[in-house]
C-alpha cells in the first residue's frame, strides 16, 4: 500500500505534464490547468500522509527498488525509492510549493499563448524533482538531477522569441553541464571504487573508501572519499548556484516569475543543498570536502549578496538573495549542521517563494514592468502583496520568531561552534551577509512599497491588487514563512534526521548548539546577547536612512565610489572572465580542432586518404585479376602446397 | 592384408592425379569439372577407409553428404556450362576473362 | 598375398588407369567413360571395405545420373577439340611436377609406418546378417536429420538453379496466361457499337450506271 503512494507521488505529475502537453490542444487552457494542479495537488496530498506516516508514526525507513531497468556484471541498474524523514520533508516542501505555484501561475500567465505548455512544464519540473528526493540510488539521483536541469533549460526559455531569454536558458545549461560533468565524475569514482550505485551499500563501504587513495597526476595522492565528495560537490556548486558557477541562476530571471518562485528559489537550486545532505556519511569522512565547501558557502553568501544592493530590477534583487541564502545553506554543510541546512531549505522555500511570487504580483500589476526606479508607494493600491512581501523580506533577515530567524540564527550558531580552519573565516562572512542581506531586502522593500509614486500615470490608473488566484498562494505561503520557525527544534537539534543524515561525533557542532538551547524563549533571549539580530536591525535602519530619508545619499555614493560600483555592476567580471577568457579559449580551440582535426587530418587524411589509398592498392591489385579460371585455380593449389608442406615439415621436425 | 595406408595412398594418388588434371587441362571446362569429380572421389575414398578401420559409420554419413553436394556442383556446373557455351559458341576457358580487373 | 589383397591391387590398378586417362585423352567422350570406370572401380573398393549402401549408390546414382549428364552434355555441344588441347605437352613437367610433390608429401604423412597395420588392425568382420544400409538409414533420420534435410534443400536449390540457368524465353513462343484469362470481362471480349448506316457514295454511282 504505502509503496503505491510513494509510486503515485512523481507519477500524478508526470501524468499532468503528459496530458497537458501532448493533448493541451485537446484539453483546451482550463482542462491543461486543472489536470495539472489536481496532479499536484494529489501529490501534495500523498505526501502529507507520507509526512505522517514516516515522521509522527515513525514507521521504518523505505528503502526498496521498484524496478530493475538491468544487471550488468553484478551492477544493479534499478528505479528505487527511499523514504525516510530528509525524503519525507523534502517531497513535502516540493510539492506545497509546487502547487501554489500552479496555482498562482493560473493568473500570472492567464493571456499567454503557451499556456498548456508552461503547465506541463511545471509539472514535469514537480515530476523530475520528486524522482531526485525520493531516488536511493545514484543512477537515479543523476537521471533527475539531469531532468530538473531540462526542466529549467526550457522554462528559462519559455518565451523564446526574446533573445535574452534564449541567451538565458542557454547559459543556464552551458553551466549546469561544468557542474554536472563534476557530479557525473564524481558517481563515476564511486562506480569504480564502491561497485554500486546504491545509497546503502556505497555508505556501508564509506569508511573503507576513505582509507584508499586515488592518483590523478603522476606525484599527487588523493584520498578517494575528498575526490567523491569534491566532485560531487561541483555537481552542487553547478545546480545550487555557488561561486563560481552561479551566473547562470540571475540571469534565469528572464524565465516567467512562476518559475523563478518554484526553479530558482524553492526547489531545484536546492537539489544541491539536498544531494550533500543525503551523502552526509561521505561528507563526513573527508573534512578538506568539509572546508571546501565553507569557503565556497562563504564566499558565495557574502559576495553575492553585496551584488544585491546595486540591482534596480525587482527580480534580480530577489535571484541574488537566492545565492545568498543558498551560500548560507552550504555553509551549514560544510560545518556539518546538515539539519540546520536543511532546515533553512525549508524556511526559504518558503518565503523565497513568497517573495518572489510577490514580486511576480508586483510584476503583473505593473504591467509588466520591472524597474524598481519606476516603482514606489505600492503600499496603498497593493495590501495585501505589500503585508506578504513584508512578512517574506522580515522572514529573509531573520527577524526575531520569523522562520528565517531560527534557520539562520542556528546555521550562525553552528559556524561557530565548528572546528574546521575555515570556519572563522566563514563565520565573519555570515555575519557580514546578515547586515547585507537586511541592507538588500529592504532597500527593495522600501523602494518598491514606500516613498513617493514614480510610475507614470498610465500604470498608476489600473494599479490594483491582483485576483484572487495570486493573492491566494501569496497568504498560504507567508503563514508557514512566519511560523514555520517554530518546529525548528527537533528538526535542528533533535533526533528527526538521525535515520538519514549520519554525522561525525567530533563535527557535531549542532549537539553542541543544542545543549545551550533552553526552549524557543531562550533561544530568541539569547540571539539579543549576540551581534546577529543587531547587525539585522541596523541593515534595516541603514536601509530606511538611505532610500528613504536621503535617497539622494545612494547616487552620491554611487558617484564617488564609481570604481567598485562599476566592479560590482558587472558582477564581479566573471561573466566577462567566462566569455572573453573561457569561451573565446574553447572556441579557438573548438577551431584549430575544425581547421586542422576536422579538414585535414580527418576528412583530408583519414577519411579521403584512405579511399585515395584504396585506390592505388586496387589499381596494383588489379593486374593480379587476370580473369583467367587456371591463374586462380593455380593461386589455390600453390597455396595448398605450401600449407601441405609447412604441416609436412611440422609433423617431421 | 590390406592396411589402411594402402587405401589412403590410393586417395592421395587420385588426388595427386586430379590436380595434375586441372593443370593439363587448364583450357577444357568439361575436364575440369571432371577431375574435380575425381578430387572429391579421393576425399570419399579416404572417409570410407577410415569409417572402416575405425569401426565408425559417421563417416560414410560424410561421404553421402558429399556425394549430395557433389551431385548439385556437376548439375550447376553443367548447366553453367551450357549457358557459356550457348553465349560465346566456346568452352575454352582463355576466352572467359570478362572478369579481368 | 591373400584373395582380398589381390582385389584391392586389381581395383586400385583400375582406379588409378582411369584417372590417368581422365586427364589425358584428346576426346572428351573417351575420358568421361574413363571416369565412369573409375567410379566403378572405386564402388568395387568401398564394398572391400564394407560401405554397401555407398557402393551401389556411386553406381546407380553416380554413374547411372550424373555421369550420363556429363556424357549428355559432351556429346550435346558441338566442342572444338584441337582449341582446347593447345598447349596441353607443355603443361605436362609442370603438373607432373606438382602432382609429383604433392604425392610425396602426403606419402611422408600417411605412410605405413603411422597407418600401417600395426597402428590400425583389421576390424572384426561384420556378421553375415549385418545390414549396412540399415545402421546408415537409423543414423541419418535420427541423429543427421538435419543436416539430411539440408542436403534435400541443397538438391532443390540445385535443380531450380539449373532450370532456371538453361531455360529460354523464345519470343515467337506462344503460351497460356491462366491469370489474365481468369480475370477477364465480359465487355472486354465483345463491344457493341451502335453506328449509323452508311450508303456508300460508289454504289449509287454504280447503281445510275445499271
Amino acid at each position: 500500500m504505502v509503496e503505491k503512494i510513494y509510486l503515485a507521488i512523481p507519477l500524478l505529475p508526470l501524468f499532468g505534464a503528459i496530458a497537458a502537453g501532448l493533448f493541451g490542444r485537446y484539453i483546451g487552457r482550463s482542462g491543461a490547468h486543472w489536470i495539472t494542479i489536481l496532479s499536484v495537488l494529489g501529490s501534495f496530498v500523498l505526501s502529507t500522509i507520507v509526512i505522517k506516516h514516516i515522521i509522527f508514526d515513525h514507521a521504518s525507513v523505505y528503502n526498496e527498488a521498484i524496478y530493475i531497468w538491468m544487471i550488468s556484471d553484478g551492477i544493479r541498474f534499478e528505479i528505487g525509492f527511499l523514504i525516510d524523514e530528509l525524503t519525507a520533508l523534502m517531497i513535502g516542501i516540493v510539492t506545497f510549493v509546487s502547487l501554489m505555484v500552479h496555482i498562482y501561475t493560473i493568473g500570472y500567465m492567464r493571456d499567454d499563448p503557451g499556456y498548456q505548455r508552461f503547465f506541463s512544464y511545471i509539472a514535469l519540473f514537480t515530476f523530475s524533482m520528486l524522482m531526485l528526493v525520493m531516488s536511493n540510488n545514484f543512477l537515479q539521483l543523476f537521471f533527475g538531477w539531469e531532468a530538473v536541469g531540462l526542466a529549467s533549460y526550457l522554462l528559462i526559455g519559455f518565451w523564446h522569441q526574446r533573445e535574452t531569454a534564449i541567451l538565458a536558458n542557454l547559459k543556464a545549461f552551458l553551466i549546469n553541464r561544468v557542474g554536472d560533468f563534476g557530479f557525473l565524475l564524481g558517481i563515476a569514482v564511486i562506480f569504480a571504487y564502491a561497485n554500486s550505485l546504491d545509497y546503502a551499500e556505497v555508505f556501508a563501504k564509506a569508511e573503507n573508501l576513505s582509507l584508499q587513495t586515488i592518483n590523478i597526476f603522476a606525484g599527487s595522492e588523493w584520498n578517494v572519499i575528498t575526490m567523491i565528495c569534491i566532485l560531487l560537490f561541483i555537481g552542487a556548486m553547478g545546480k545550487s548556484a555557488q561561486f563560481p558557477l552561479h551566473v547562470w541562476l540571475p540571469d534565469s530571471m528572464e524565465g516567467p516569475t512562476p518559475i523563478s518562485a518554484l526553479i530558482h528559489a524553492a526547489t531545484m537550486v536546492t537539489a544541491g543543498i539536498f544531494m550533500v545532505a543525503r551523502m552526509s556519511p561521505l561528507y563526513e569522512l573527508s573534512e578538506t570536502a568539509l572546508n571546501f565547501i565553507l569557503m565556497i558557502g562563504s564566499i558565495t553568501a557574502l559576495f553575492m549578496g553585496l551584488l544585491g544592493l546595486i540591482q534596480y530590477d525587482i527580480k534580480r534583487v530577489v535571484a541574488y538573495s537566492t545565492l545568498s541564502q543558498l551560500g548560507y545553506m552550504t555553509v551549514a554543510l560544510g560545518a556539518s549542521a546538515y539539519g540546520a541546512a536543511i532546515f533553512h531549505l525549508m524556511t526559504h522555500a518558503f518565503f523565497k517563494a513568497l517573495l518572489f511570487l510577490a514580486a511576480g504580483s508586483v510584476i503583473i500589476a505593473m504591467h509588466h514592468e520591472q524597474d524598481m526606479r519606476k516603482m514606489g508607494g505600492l503600499k496603498k493600491y497593493m495590501p495585501i502583496t505589500h503585508w506578504t512581501s513584508l512578512i517574506g523580506c522580515l522572514a529573509l533577515i531573520g527577524f526575531p520568531l520569523f522562520s528565517g530567524f531560527f534557520s539562520k540564527d542556528s546555521i550562525i550558531g553552528a559556524v561557530q561552534y565548528s572546528d574546521l580552519s575555515a570556519a572563522n573565516t566563514a563565520y565573519m562572512a555570515l555575519l557580514a551577509g546578515v547586515f547585507v542581506t537586511a541592507l538588500y531586502s529592504f532597500r527593495m522593500y522600501f523602494m518598491v512599497f514606500h516613498t513617493r509614486d514614480r510610475m507614470d500615470e498610465h500604470t498608476r490608473e489600473y494599479l490594483t491588487e491582483t485576483s484572487w488566484v495570486v493573492t491566494m498562494p501569496l497568504v498560504l505561503l507567508a503563514i508557514p514563512s512566519i511560523f514555520s520557525g517554530f518546529i525548528f527544534e527537533p528538526i535542528v537539534f533533535g533526533e528527526f534526521f538521525s535515520r538519514s543524515i549520519h554525522v561525525a561525533d567530533s563535527h557535531n557542532v549542532l549537539n553542541e548548539l543544542g545543549s545551550t538551547f533552553e526552549g524557543i524563549q531562550g533561544f530568541v533571549m539569547h540571539a539579543f546577547s549576540g551581534p546577529v539580530t543587531y547587525l539585522a536591525f541596523a541593515g534595516v535602519g541603514v536601509a530606511y536612512w538611505i532610500y528613504v530619508i536621503k535617497p539622494q545619499f545612494a547616487v552620491d555614493m554611487q558617484h564617488r565610489f564609481n570604481l567598485i560600483y562599476k566592479f560590482m555592476d558587472n558582477k564581479y567580471y566573471i561573466d566577462h572572465l567566462y566569455i572573453n577568457v573561457f569561451s573565446v579559449a574553447g572556441r579557438a580551440i573548438g577551431k584549430v580542432l575544425w581547421k586542422l582535426g576536422d579538414n585535414v587530418v580527418i576528412d583530408g587524411f583519414i577519411v579521403n586518404g584512405s579511399a585515395r589509398a584504396m585506390g592505388w592498392l586496387s589499381n596494383v591489385l588489379r593486374h593480379l585479376q587476370t580473369g583467367y579460371l587456371y591463374h586462380y585455380a593455380f593461386a589455390m593449389i600453390a597455396g595448398m602446397i605450401a600449407l601441405i608442406s609447412m604441416f609436412v615439415i611440422a609433423v617431421n621436425i | 592384408m590390406v592396411a589402411l595406408s594402402d587405401y589412403l595412398i590410393l586417395g592421395a594418388i587420385l588426388f595427386c592425379l586430379s590436380i595434375a588434371g586441372i593443370f593439363l587441362n587448364r583450357k577444357n571446362i568439361i575436364v575440369l569439372l571432371m577431375s574435380l569429380e575425381l578430387l572429391l572421389l579421393s576425399a570419399n575414398m579416404n572417409f570410407i577407409a577410415f569409417s572402416h578401420f575405425l569401426g565408425d559409420i559417421t563417416g560414410q554419413i560424410f561421404v553421402f553428404f558429399i556425394l549430395t553436394v557433389a551431385a548439385a556442383e556437376a548439375a550447376i556446373g553443367l548447366a553453367i556450362l551450357v549457358v557459356l557455351f550457348r553465349n560465346k559458341r566456346t568452352i575454352n576457358v582463355e576466352q572467359i576473362d570478362t572478369m579481368r580487373g | 598375398m591373400t584373395f582380398q589383397y589381390g582385389l584391392f591391387m586389381f581395383f586400385a590398378a583400375l582406379v588409378v588407369y582411369g584417372a590417368v586417362c581422365v586427364i589425358t585423352l584428346r576426346n572428351p567422350v573417351h575420358a568421361v567413360l574413363h571416369l565412369v570406370l573409375t567410379f566403378f572401380a572405386s564402388a568395387g573398393l568401398w564394398m572391400l571395405l564394407e560401405a554397401e549402401f555407398l557402393a551401389i549408390i556411386l553406381v546407380l546414382v553416380y554413374v547411372g545420373a550424373v555421369m550420363v549428364l556429363f556424357l549428355f552434355v559432351v556429346m550435346m555441344l558441338d566442342i572444338n577439340v584441337s582449341e582446347t588441347r593447345e598447349g596441353f605437352v607443355s603443361y605436362v613437367p609442370v603438373g607432373f611436377l606438382i602432382g609429383l610433390v604433392l604425392l610425396l608429401q602426403i606419402r611422408i604423412v600417411v605412410g605405413s609406418e603411422f597407418f600401417g597395420l600395426d597402428q590400425y588392425p583389421l576390424p572384426v568382420p561384420r556378421p553375415a546378417d549385418y545390414s549396412n544400409t540399415a545402421e546408415l538409414g537409423y543414423l541419418i533420420y535420427t541423429v543427421y536429420v538435419y543436416p539430411f534435410e539440408i542436403a534435400a534443400v541443397i538438391l532443390l536449390v540445385a535443380i531450380i538453379a539449373a532450370i532456371s540457368l538453361t531455360m529460354r524465353r523464345r519470343p515467337e513462343s506462344r503460351k497460356q496466361m491462366p491469370d489474365k484469362q481468369v480475370k477477364v470481362k465480359a465487355d472486354e471480349r465483345l463491344k457493341l457499337i451502335k453506328m449509323d448506316a452508311v450508303v456508300s457514295v460508289d454504289k449509287k454511282d454504280q447503281g445510275d450506271d445499271v
